[in-house]
């Protein structure tokens, strides 16, 4: 790793202050991500700027219609949370099924929505229940923020405060994990919100990051079984193809983890 | 360099490291806890599992930093004197190791599983708990037999207390 | 046998410094003045080295020294060697290039460093690696053995025309032509044996420590070999003579191979320490070790099995490529060939075989032994045939193999080894048991009928362990013998230090070699302790690799026993006035038979020491050295059967249940041993599901970490269930074959004929991925 300048925030507003002060800062929430990226040299932050300990950051509410989680909320403590579970129990799920349990503990939903890897679990869960993200600026919706592979519509300096999904009528998630890394080979979340719209999102297939399914979409907008997928075809066009999976490979498996999330939402 | 305040396995430490220094590297270069190891460069391979405030963390994907002010127990603090922690007896009772490298991580790993799980432990919960730990030598075999088998004395010693 | 003795199940006394965090690795090790290390290496598969610019290096804080590939050839360090000399089929030498221990001229693999950088931190030697400038001229790389052999290839060295080093053949090839031309049927068979990164959990490392008053190196280095590593770095490398070197291989986290091999780190640090008059240390991170730990297997084979009308077997051909990588590592030449063909007989009486090996030279990192090396790639070759010919003949692929097994010994086969003992039908027997082979058909109709596709398979391997009968190493072209020495020292209060060349890296031996010494003289294995690791403290050894510890080195141990015993006897006859017939030796003492007159171990221990009262002539002291040089390999053999589900929609392979029955001879604690087979298993699964060594056309490793690179994880591999048959080994006086391979060696094929079993194909590369598995279903 390269000589850095580690600073612990207090509150949001000093780590924007901070930010700013810093000549290339970072911000660091669990740093399950951005450690691994400095160790191997690729990232040389002048300063990183924690936002683990900031209090304000930190918690998960349901009021209403809403399931509000912090964006230094834990992995761990969004997968545990009888409110996450009783108001969108696929989400809770699809949080317990992040990297590994020591991860968990350390990993945020901030970290995750910020970094945006093109293999990362929340964002299928945050496009797919059209979620709406806060920052210490502005709110952003799901649909505008994501940007493709590690791009969102973050500003430079801009810190995610919470995160804040509609809850579903019906939510599912089904993940082939990668065989070594353990992100998403491929990962799909299926919605059916309150108003009947049907939003799906696929992780780990695409070459530009996390997406919509139209043609699952309206395949379930007429049938929400796993069966009325059956004759939807995913074109390998546009999906990532590597070692582990060939993009007809991942085009299969965005249909079939589709499949499984149907079956699977509650 | 900044001074890193924290709580070592029960003994309150100060150390002055390089803001680039991660945890794993402040217990093994600074404090001589070479119990706890690094395996990988990636966060993959949990040699490097320590309990920071009760739960497993990975020591070589934290900065020292981070662990200010924080309690962190490392394999050499979870014995009670000579008195082996239940985990640790079942890691031998059972096999569960060879060559031993992994197996602090696995130990700390492991202890926080079952601190979780309670009673409600069964293999494949195991298996998938462990997925941030590599073993090379056990094929597992063993160390998800130990698991299991600490979960009980754990259990009883629990009730004991 | 006695609750600590041989057969017994004794918890390790090794652990308890493991499971509290108080192991000795060398990385834990810090010396005063260390300064560290950190190899500036090659981003690209093949360049030249036009120039190394340092300067600004140098200026940087905390830097000690820049030094170059250049330097350390103009020092006359030696150039690596490789240990095993094999004959091509025209009669000439295999070919080699030259191997510095950093290259001065050229680059033939991505990581193989040109300079090193050597400063007060880790961090601070990193830091100002970047700042070295090296000036590469890039050539055109060639990574793929079948690509390198080709007309126009990339050439890597000017000594090996056409990237081969040798063209070696083994059998009788008119035998076997004689064979196919009468034979009912032919089955043909194309695999690839993918190339493994072995990945002990602790990376390499190494510190060298020279004393320039003493002219003396100190090296604590991850070895399985200490003794080894002292002699080449001495014979060849030019270090320093044997007596001015101690190399030292203290806990050493894992090696299945990977660490028999003189690396050039070790060489590099030597040679840097004594130029910066400081000790260095280096500690591989785990890229380096994708990038330079000796990899394993990579063949690609064409093999062909001929049989008569009533299926049995006549004849095999077999011709495999095997990738050596840029560079001949230390047993490199003997794996595909010794190592392998030899085996190629399997368990079956092939009464004609004929094999060809070409060895080729790629971009790609050097290969070498690997858990196995050569005998889990011959395995997988006959039992991936054995199931082939079973589908194509139509017949129980059980019963096709319970048709050809051996069931004669001792059994010549064509291809060199000579089978001692052994029992085939009790293996297969007891493992087909154990699966419940017979009532399969039924579970996989019930699997079918909820949609599952379930399938079986099959492997009986055989391997040749207890590395190895010197002379015969020695006539094939081994540069070493491989016997084995040990030493037992009984302390004058009769507590026993038992030296010994083998060395433990995670097999236990600290508990095993103990239980030989508590099993015949019936003392506690407390009062036993076990000394290896250390050139300065045991005498020479071999060191630890071929499943050879117990086979070779516990037999050496009892060598040396039964000196002692001899001579114990004799002072306990003495001290008795007893006739030395009449002594026998039960729990701790020496008795005169049929007596109650008795002398406790730890007073004959004294007696030899206080040399008082010692009979005529006797030197005084109880301490003794033995060397054992085995008459032939071992013939570990044994059945390992896999069911297994394949999801059609995803391709994963979901485990129902593994069985093994090993035949290993004698078990000196079968709860080690069991822990061996269940590593060598996970290995060997690891193989046919996960692991792959990939690189692209360039020569640009794809696999360089644990997130590409899969791991076997606790959750891809299931509980195993292992049961022993035993006919005991003759070759040595304890009846041991061996027991750390088996598990690599024969699982793989297991697990490929289960899924191929499953989907119904036959055709299908390791690794099974998801993908390949889906593909391969739904291929046309």
């Amino acid at each position: 790793m390269y000589q850095t300048i580690y600073h612990r925030a207090s509150s949001v507003d000093e780590a924007a202050s901070l930010f700013a002060k810093g000549s290339e800062a970072k911000f660091l929430a669990g740093g399950q991500t951005l450690l691994p990226v400095m160790k191997q040299r690729l990232a040389a932050p002048s300063d990183v700027i924690d936002l683990g300990k900031i209090k304000e950051l930190i918690g998960i509410e349901a009021s209403g219609d809403t399931l509000t989680i912090k964006a230094a909320t834990p992995h761990y403590d969004v997968a545990t949370s009888d409110t996450a579970k009783k108001a969108i129990p696929a989400l809770a799920y699809l949080a317990s099924l992040i990297g590994d349990p020591a991860v968990r503990y350390r990993g945020t939903i901030g970290g995750s929505l910020a970094n945006n890897d093109p293999a990362a679990d929340y964002p299928a869960a945050t496009l797919a229940l059209g979620a709406t993200i806060k920052t210490n600026k502005r709110t952003i919706a799901a649909d505008d923020y994501f940007k493709g592979l590690f791009s969102t519509a973050l500003e430079d300096g801009e810190i995610i405060t919470q995160v804040s999904f509609p809850v579903p009528a019906k939510a599912g998630y089904a993940k082939f994990p990668h065989p070594a890394s353990r992100f998403a080979l491929t990962g799909v979340f299926v919605a059916q919100t309150k108003s009947g719209e049907i939003r799906v999102a696929a992780t780990g297939a695409s070459q530009s990051g996390v997406m919509r399914v139209p043609a699952i979409e309206a395949a379930l907008k007429a049938n929400w079984s796993p069966s009325a997928i059956d004759s939807v075809s995913i074109s390998a066009s546009g999906l990532l193809s590597d070692i582990h999976g060939s993009s007809d490979y991942r085009a299969n498996l965005v249909k079939v983890m589709a499949q499984r999330a149907v079956a699977a939402a509650a | 360099m900044s001074k890193v305040k924290l709580t070592v396995n029960g003994k309150a430490v100060a150390v002055d490291v390089e803001d680039r220094t991660l945890l794993v590297h402040l217990l093994r270069d600074h404090l001589n806890l070479t119990g706890t190891h690094v395996g990988c460069d990636t966060s993959q391979c949990g040699a490097c599992v320590v309990h920071m405030d009760g739960r497993a963390v990975k020591s070589c994907t934290m900065l020292a930093g981070q662990a200010d002010g924080a309690n962190v127990t490392t394999i050499e603090g979870i014995a009670k004197g000579d008195e082996l922690h239940p985990m640790q007896a079942a890691f031998r009772d059972n096999h569960g190791l060879q060559c031993g490298y992994c197996t602090p991580g696995m130990i700390m790993s492991a202890i926080d599983i079952v601190q979780r799980h309670g009673g409600q432990l069964d293999e494949a919960t195991v298996r998938h708990e462990l997925e941030g730990n590599i073993c090379r030598c056990t094929g597992y075999h063993n160390i998800v037999k130990a698991v299991l088998d600490a979960a009980g004395r754990m259990k009883v010693a629990q009730a004991a207390e | 046998m006695g609750v600590e003795g041989i057969g017994a199940s004794v918890v390790r006394k090794e652990d308890k410094r493991f499971i509290t965090g108080k192991g000795r690795y060398v990385d834990d090790i810090k010396l005063t003045g260390m300064t560290y290390a950190h190899f500036i290496r090659s981003p690209h598969a093949h360049a030249k080295v036009k120039g190394i610019d340092s300067s600004a290096a140098l200026q940087m804080p905390g830097v000690v020294a820049v030094l170059t590939g250049r330097q350390i050839v103009d020092d006359k360090v030696g150039n690596l060697i490789c240990g095993w000399a094999i004959t091509s089929k025209d009669g000439s030498p295999m070919k080699m290039g030259a191997w510095p221990a950093m290259a001065p001229e050229t680059v033939r693999f991505v990581g193989q460093a040109v300079a090193v950088v050597i400063a007060e931190s880790k961090n601070l030697a990193r830091d100002a690696a970047e700042a070295v400038v090296v000036d590469y001229e890039e050539l055109p790389a060639v990574a793929d053995v079948t690509a390198a052999v080709k007309a126009g290839a990339p050439q890597l060295h000017p000594e090996a025309p056409g990237n081969q080093v040798y063209d070696w053949v083994i059998g009788d090839e008119g035998a076997v032509d004689a064979a196919f031309s009468k034979a009912a049927n032919v089955v043909k068979l194309d695999l690839t044996n993918n190339r493994l990164a072995p990945n002990a959990m602790e990376p390499r490392a190494a510190i060298a420590d020279y004393d320039a008053a003493e002219e003396h190196f100190t090296l604590y280095t991850t070895s399985q070999n200490p003794h080894v590593a002292r002699l080449v770095l001495s014979a060849f490398y030019n270090i320093a003579p044997e007596h001015k070197l101690r190399v030292i291989a203290p806990d050493v986290g894992g090696g299945f191979g990977s660490k028999i091999f003189i690396y050039p780190e070790e060489m590099v640090a030597l040679w840097a320490s004594k130029k910066v008059g400081r000790p260095v240390k280096w500690t591989g991170d785990r890229t380096e070790a994708f990038l330079t730990d000796a990899h394993g297997r990579d063949h690609v084979t064409h093999a062909e099995m001929a049989f008569d009308a009533n299926n049995k077997i006549l004849g095999l051909r077999v011709k495999t490529y095997a990738n050596f990588g840029a560079y001949m590592s230390l047993f490199s030449s003997s794996v595909p060939t010794y190592l392998y063909a030899t085996l190629l007989s399997g368990q079956y009486d092939i009464p004609a075989i004929h094999a060809e090996v070409i060895g080729v030279y790629t971009n790609t990192t050097p290969v070498d032994a690997y858990r196995g090396a050569g005998r889990p790639e011959a395995s997988y070759l006959i039992e991936r045939m054995m199931e082939t010919a079973a589908r194509q003949l139509k017949v129980d692929p059980a019963a096709l193999r319970r048709q050809n097994f051996i069931t004669q010994f001792p059994h010549q086969t064509p291809v060199i080894m000579a089978y001692d003992t052994g029992d085939f039908n009790a293996s297969l027997d007891a493992a087909m048991k154990a699966i419940d082979y017979a009532g399969f058909a039924d579970r996989k109709a019930k699997a079918k009928a909820d949609g599952k596709l379930r399938g079986i398979g099959v492997s009986c391997y055989i391997e040749a362990c207890g590395i190895a009968p010197s002379k015969a190493v020695g006539s094939l072209g081994a540069g070493v013998g491989l016997w084995e020495s040990a030493e037992v020292r009984v302390n004058p209060v009769g507590t026993i230090e038992i030296l010994t060349g083998s060395h433990s890296h995670g097999q236990g031996h600290e508990t095993t070699f103990c239980q030989l010494v508590a099993d015949r003289l019936g003392v506690p294995i407390s009062q036993v302790s076990i000394v290896h690791g250390d050139t300065d403290k045991v005498q020479f050894g071999m060191g630890t690799y071929g499943s050879r510890s117990a086979a070779v080195g516990l037999t050496a141990i009892l060598k040396a026993m039964e000196k002692v015993e001899s001579k114990a006897r004799k002072i306990a006859a003495h001290a008795l006035e007893a006739s030395e017939a009449d002594i026998v030796i039960e729990n701790g003492e020496f008795k005169v038979t049929g007596t109650d007159k008795a002398i406790a171990f730890p007073m004959v221990a004294l007696a030899a020491y206080t040399a008082h009262n010692l009979p005529d002539g006797m030197e005084p002291g109880l301490k003794e050295t033995a060397f054992y040089d085995p008459t032939n390999f071992t013939f570990p053999a044994g059945t390992y059967i896999c069911e297994l589900e394949v999801d059609a929609g995803t391709g994963k392979t979901s485990f129902v249940n593994f069985v093994a029955a090993d035949d290993f001879g004698r078990l000196i604690n079968p709860m080690i041993v069991e822990g061996q087979v269940h590593g060598g298993l996970a290995q060997g699964i690891g193989q046919a599901l996960l692991e792959h060594a990939i690189y692209d056309a360039n020569g640009q490793p794809v696999t360089a970490s644990f997130m590409d690179y899969s791991m076997p994880r606790a959750d891809d591999l299931p509980s195993f269930k292992l049961s022993h048959t035993t006919t005991l080994c003759p070759g040595n006086p304890l009846g041991i074959k061996g027991c750390g391979e088996a598990g690599a060696i024969g699982a793989s094929a297991a697990v490929i004929n289960a899924i191929t079993d499953a989907i119904g194909k036959n055709n299908l590369e390791m690794p099974a991925t998801p993908d390949r598995v889906w593909r391969t279903i739904h291929a046309a």
